[in-house]
């Protein structure tokens, strides 16, 4: 349900800020969200001034230089640092991305403010707990579902059934677009959010699926698919270019022509 | 609290199989009230401030009380169901099964009205002979 105001628990307040570096000619400020579990305090911003001369140029490399050499409890995901894990998806400057291919350049303010993503509950400082979007993902089936006797060789797809997958099967499944939509703030309990059902389109124009019914019947439901309002924030922020919002009126249409 | 799977959390009771109709419905409504509500407010607005009797005569005729029960009709259930979305949005339980009753009641309510004194209209006006 929509929520006007943070808890009591969860209220963000000023926490520490660590010391510039001497001789930096190129220093830039960060404001970092964070939060232990184990200390029973409230979330804190930290402020860190980075020398970007002596780091790399992507968000990613900001943090990684933070945690070795100014922090090391600072907490975050991370894996391939190209943008194929999905691991290091956070709110940067206000916008749910992926730490390893935004650059710093690309931030226009002077302060660059770094949250987890929104309205997820956290794990510690910039990990949010993914387990129900997962389990979400996971409800949609997201495999090969068929019926016929499996062929001796592999299942067939000609190549232009094949490019119905284009812009579909590169999701990593990052959560950038579900954590940015505010039906998905609302009613993740209930709705599936742009992620899972851009992977439920997949499967249902995959030529070789052969559950295309039960798929559309297990998205019947005014919250699971129609939740949707086409606010289009998933196609907006989707750090990998892809158009959610678009396999999403996709299924809607796929629904219409079954029932009208 | 209860100890569910993660899975179970998220598949909750299942699709309920009720969504595409009320999808089509806006969709469907949404393209009529395009066309009906220039009409209407034609209508209403060359009505707009001049004497009942004249007011009665433009609603007693066919296309202009026709289209104002269509306006009204498709307009308000429209509304009820669109209302009935954006409550499903922001409240949950008890106050969202009340909400929607009361939003529904309401286009109910307002259609009743307005059917009740185009009605109205009509009948004088064939009283009066328009």
């Amino acid at each position: 349900m929509v929520q006007f105001s943070l808890p009591k628990n969860s209220k963000i307040r000023v926490g520490k800020t660590w010391p510039k570096p001497a001789d930096g000619k190129n220093v830039r400020k960060f404001q970092i969200y964070r939060w232990e579990p184990e200390d029973g305090e409230n979330p804190r911003v930290d402020t860190y001034f980075v020398d970007l001369d002596k780091c790399g140029p992507m968000v990613l490399d900001v943090l990684i230089k933070i945690k070795n050499e100014i922090d090391p409890t600072l907490t975050f995901r991370r894996s391939c640092r190209e943008g194929i894990c999905g691991s290091c998806a956070m709110n940067i400057d206000g916008r749910n991305t992926l730490a390893c291919i935004f650059g710093i350049d690309e931030i226009k303010t002077d302060v660059v403010k770094i949250y987890p993503l929104p309205h997820m509950p956290v794990v510690k400082d910039l990990i949010p707990d993914l387990t129900h979007f997962y389990a979400q993902h996971a409800s949609i089936m997201p495999w090969l579902e068929t019926k016929t006797n499996r062929p001796e060789k592999e299942w067939r797809q000609s190549i232009e059934d094949r490019k119905k997958l284009d812009g579909l099967y590169e999701c990593v499944m990052c959560a950038s677009c579900s954590t940015s939509c505010p039906s998905y703030w609302w009613n993740s309990d209930e709705y599936l959010g742009p992620a899972a059902l851009l992977h439920a389109y997949r499967w249902i124009i995959d030529s070789r699926d052969e559950a295309t019914g039960e798929r559309l019947d297990q998205l019947e439901d005014p919250f699971k698919l129609y939740r949707c309002h086409t606010i289009m924030n998933c196609t907006k922020t989707c750090p990998k270019g892809l158009n959610p919002a678009k396999s999403i009126a996709e299924i809607k249409k796929m629904m219409v022509n079954r029932h009208v | 609290m209860s100890y569910l799977t993660d899975r179970k959390r998220a598949v909750g009771k299942g699709a309920s199989g009720t969504g595409t109709e009320h999808h089509w419905f806006m969709t469907v409504s949404a393209v009529g009230l395009v066309f009906l509500v220039p009409c209407f407010v034609f209508i209403f607005g060359s009505a707009l401030g001049k004497p009942q009797a004249e007011v009665i005569a433009t609603f007693a005729r066919p296309f202009p009380a026709i289209v104002t029960a269509l306006t009204f009709l498709i307009g308000m259930r429209h509304f009820a169901k669109g209302a009935q979305m954006m409550i499903e949005d922001y409240c949950q339980g008890l106050t969202r099964k009340l909400a929607v009753m009361f939003a529904h009641g309401l286009s109910y309510v307002l259609i009743a009205c307005v059917f009740y004194a185009l009605g109205r209209m009509v009948l004088i006006g064939l009283a009066m002979g328009v």
